[in-house]
């Protein structure tokens, strides 16, 4: 029954998938802008993305967090237009924006309706080499980054534990640092920071523009054209590598926090795809991930949180796609009456499972099919498929590679798996951090009628 | 030049819209109500199905829905949860269940090839059909739950939020929030969840909805399939009315944080409410249209005082909340409130301007597509427009209904809906640090 089952994935499957997969088609501007186009013609709406190569993990110190404010900036008035009208322009043509930030991109997109698309292409060109900066919106937006820093990290227990571990990890890697900056860094930008980081980063040369949607290719390409090609390129000049020292011994810290409950989270230095000396170990990495949690037949789910009920939840993840080698991450929180330490042995010994044991042919192929059918998912989503492109291009893979995924996941064997297990999930290459729980003793006040 | 564009646009859109959803109803014998919607693009399926099941059937037992749903994929029928992980994630399936006020849905992904098709929906059947609450999954569930509310108290947003319904709602089963108390949940036994599924998940209390490559044959099979010796049993009594608050109330709750979570509103409308176009439109002005709302203008693009600033109507069975929310640094909080409330009255007073509706009907009607794109965005919208009992033409008329609202009516709706002398406003933060500032 089961073998059937799985004669009719491998077989009936591509077949699907060869039938309609979707095609990208790249056009490069003489001024460098590369220019990414799928149509799908499902729905009358487009998603357009401009994309980036600057991100947190381009900041020198003292002036981290200057990606992501440069994102808040980037509302803030052109040559053309006031503060704030590039958001009213785009919500009465019926769109949808917003923009983000990560370690190693800062992106921005619309979805609206396929009709709209020079809108979203005229103001995107326009804010690309044309932004002003004012110091006294930049003064307002300091202060709504450090609400979002304070949202997001300071009054979250498992955030905050997130950027001290991240800190510990790397010695010198700029991952080191959090996307959103440091406080202090973050309180004392100045206009001429943004200004060069602005002028540094912010040209056509150094930007990917994705287009998924009902739209037809060459008509992208031609309105691309219109807009984009009077922007003058820049000399981008490459950051220096700052390759993380070899970590040379496990490290551990602790963080106290008010919180209820303790937390862990344990990283091992690992490649990315875009860094792996050999590709197929990435792919590997990537496959066991999904044996630990891939669902919730998954080991850590079925083993850990079901079978010997040492976690209330927990959970393990991959960074494949990655500019620069990162982390491979475990983190949970222990059951009731259970140690953070129950916790820590319960991982570690899952991970000596993987490194003397070859993982089922179930385990494989479970994976494999969830592979296969999330491929298949994902084209239900403009969005998401933009968001691959423009990541793979971003981060140096190259948007070829989207299309690599599946069969380079099917070629994993479980012998790789158990192979990058023993290379990297090593001890003296492991980063602890626990929340240690401080009380917090809230209490409630009426105060009546207003 | 825009005037042509947007004439284009308009036409593509309406052309769009008639054109692509369809939606097919069917009342089964048993009395389940079925909702099918041909997706042919993609060789995938969305199953939802949602029973009026949610956290308001909890009575006294809050968290007793939330626990019901949770146990549900943990055994059932000939298998145990991890065979049933395993049966779901061999064929590339995705499964779930969750739970809101009014509704408990259970969820399936799945590719439309026959046999891996197949084995999701028997495995799905079991799981609505022959759940287990066996003692020992019961146990270890509960545990996580109790661990989940715990970890609630973690964050000041939660706290206000469960603050928030309670000052709202009293003693309506809108007013717990739907995971429960630990108070509740701890006294909770497996017969409980046992009783409470023979009750809500029956037949005459199931709707049904199916996105998909799928003939409508095919979709009549599958829900046949999926409900199969489910009992017809009866429909759960209709929720009581909401008692609106007697009077503003406002409480604080002290809180080690570096921000104050503040929460305005008082209980709004029903979702077949008349005035609810009248309502959506003049919120998205107001505080529901992301980065260009009045609230967000007033409180983040001139004052730099939050990160985010927004106000929403969530229409439910029963009058659902209408709540305004921002976040600030804990001195900065009574400056914040103040421009939050002055804003709502100033709104409330005058209502938008010709030109702030025309922008905000330029970008609901523009986006209108956006929000049904996905198979996965069509099914939960047609759940919504099932399990609401809202019409089938709902799709199909919302952009002309976005066209009919005035200023005058915006201003007349929410003079009889939002009353300042009943706002109830809850704030969790540090005070001790606000008064000595920073």
């Amino acid at each position: 029954m089961k073998k059937r089952l799985f004669c009719a994935i491998v077989l009936g499957l591509p077949v699907y998938a060869a039938a309609t997969e979707p095609k990208v088609s790249e056009h490069i501007l003489k001024n460098g802008l590369k220019v990414l186009v799928q149509e799908d013609h499902r729905s009358p709406v487009v998603v357009s993305q401009v994309w980036y190569k600057v991100g947190s993990s381009y900041e020198p110190g003292g002036i981290t967090g200057i990606s992501h404010m440069l994102e808040h900036m980037m509302f803030k008035g052109t040559d053309k237009h006031k503060p704030g009208e590039f958001s009213r322009i785009i919500a009465e043509n019926g769109g949808d924006e917003n923009a983000f930030t990560g370690t190693d991109y800062t992106a921005y997109f619309q979805t609206m309706n396929a009709s709209r698309l020079a809108v979203s292409f005229e103001l995107e060109a326009d804010r690309m080499r044309h932004l002003h900066l004012l110091p006294d919106e930049l003064k307002k937006e300091l202060e709504v980054v450090t609400e979002e820093r304070r949202m997001r990290t300071e009054d979250n227990p498992q955030a905050k534990v997130g950027e001290y571990f991240s800190a510990a990890a790397y010695t010198n890697s700029p991952y080191k640092h959090p996307v959103i900056g440091w406080p202090a860094d973050i309180a004392n930008y100045k206009v001429e920071d943004l200004e060069a980081w602005y002028q540094r980063w912010y040209a056509p040369n150094n930007a990917t523009l994705v287009v998924v949607g009902d739209v037809k290719t060459d008509d992208v390409f031609a309105l691309a054209e219109k807009y984009f090609a009077e922007l003058k390129p820049s000399e981008i000049k490459p950051i220096k590598p700052q390759t993380e020292m070899p970590q040379v011994g496990v490290r551990k810290i602790t963080v106290k926090a008010p919180a209820k409950l303790p937390y862990l989270t344990m990283g091992y230095k690992t490649p990315s795809l875009a860094t792996a000396e050999n590709e197929g170990e990435a792919y590997a990495l990537e496959v066991l991930a999904g044996v630990l949690d891939g669902g919730n037949s998954a080991r850590l789910s079925s083993r850990l949180v079901r079978g010997k009920q040492i976690a209330v939840s927990a959970g393990a993840g991959y960074s494949l796609t990655s500019k620069l080698p990162s982390l491979f991450e475990l983190e949970g929180t222990p059951a009731d009456g259970k140690k953070i330490t129950d916790l820590e042995a319960a991982f570690k010994k899952e991970i000596a499972d993987l490194q003397s044991t070859l993982i089922s042919k179930e385990e494989l192929q479970r994976i494999k099919a969830q592979v296969l059918a999330n491929q298949v998912y994902q084209r239900d989503s403009n969005f998401y498929q933009a968001m691959q492109l423009g990541t793979f291009e971003t981060v140096g893979l190259g948007w070829q590679k989207v299309d690599e995924y599946v069969k380079k996941i099917n070629l994993v064997t479980a012998e790789q798996v158990r192979d990058v297990a023993k290379k990297y999930l090593i001890e003296d290459h492991l980063t602890v951090a626990y929340l240690d729980p401080q009380p917090i003793n809230e209490k409630a006040v009426n105060k009546g009628d207003k | 030049m825009r005037r042509s564009l947007l004439g284009l646009f308009l036409l593509a859109l309406s052309q769009a819209v008639w054109s692509s959803v369809t939606i097919e109803h069917w009342q089964t014998a048993q009395g389940s109500r079925v909702f099918f919607v041909h997706a042919g693009s993609l060789p995938i399926a969305d199953i939802v199905v949602a029973f009026d099941a949610g956290s308001a059937r909890d009575g006294k037992q809050a968290g007793l829905a939330a626990l019901t749903s949770g146990l549900l994929d943990t055994g059932a029928g000939q298998w145990n949860a991890d065979q049933i992980a395993e049966r779901f994630e061999s064929v590339g399936a995705n499964f779930g269940a969750s739970i809101s006020s009014d509704m408990s849905s259970v969820m399936l992904r799945t590719l439309t090839d026959k046999p891996l098709f197949d084995k999701a929906i028997e495995t799905m059947h079991a799981i609505l059909t022959q759940p287990a609450f066996k003692e020992a999954d019961f146990q270890r569930e509960k545990k996580r739950t109790l661990a989940g509310l715990k970890l609630r108290e973690e964050s000041p947003g939660d706290l206000a939020d469960i603050a928030f319904s309670k000052a709202l709602y009293g003693d309506h089963p809108y007013a717990h929030p739907d995971s429960g108390m630990i108070e509740t949940v701890t006294p909770l036994k497996a017969s409980d969840l046992r009783a409470f599924y023979r009750q809500y998940y029956v037949a005459a209390n199931a709707v049904v909805v199916i996105v998909g490559d799928l003939t409508k044959e095919q979709a009549e099979q599958t829900v046949a399939a999926l409900l199969k010796d489910l009992p017809a049993g009866q429909k759960p009594a209709p929720l009581p009315d909401v008692v609106m608050p007697a009077k503003a109330g406002s409480q604080h709750i002290k809180f080690p944080s570096t921000q104050t979570h503040v929460l305005v509103g008082m209980p709004g409308i029903d979702r077949k409410d008349p005035d609810f176009f009248s309502l959506y439109v003049g919120n998205h002005i107001l505080g529901g249209s992301g980065l260009v709302s009045k609230l967000f203008d007033e409180i983040r693009e001139k004052r730099g005082l939050a990160y985010s600033a927004s106000s929403a109507f969530r229409p439910m069975r029963k009058k659902g909340p209408f709540v305004l929310g921002l976040q600030t640094r804990n001195d900065q909080t009574g400056e914040a409130l103040q421009v939050l409330n002055q804003t709502l009255s100033d709104f409330i007073a005058k209502g938008p301007t010709e030109a702030e509706l025309t922008a905000a009907k330029k970008n609901l009607t523009g986006g209108f597509p956006m929000r049904f794109d996905t198979n996965k965005k069509l099914a939960n919208y047609v759940a919504m427009i099932g399990f609401y009992e809202l019409p089938l033409d709902y799709l199909d008329t919302f952009t002309q209904k976005v066209e009919e609202v005035t200023v005058a009516s915006i201003v007349d709706a929410f003079k009889r809906h939002v009353d300042l002398q009943l706002l109830q406003t809850v704030t969790v933060g540090d005070d001790a640090k606000a008064k000595s500032g920073k």
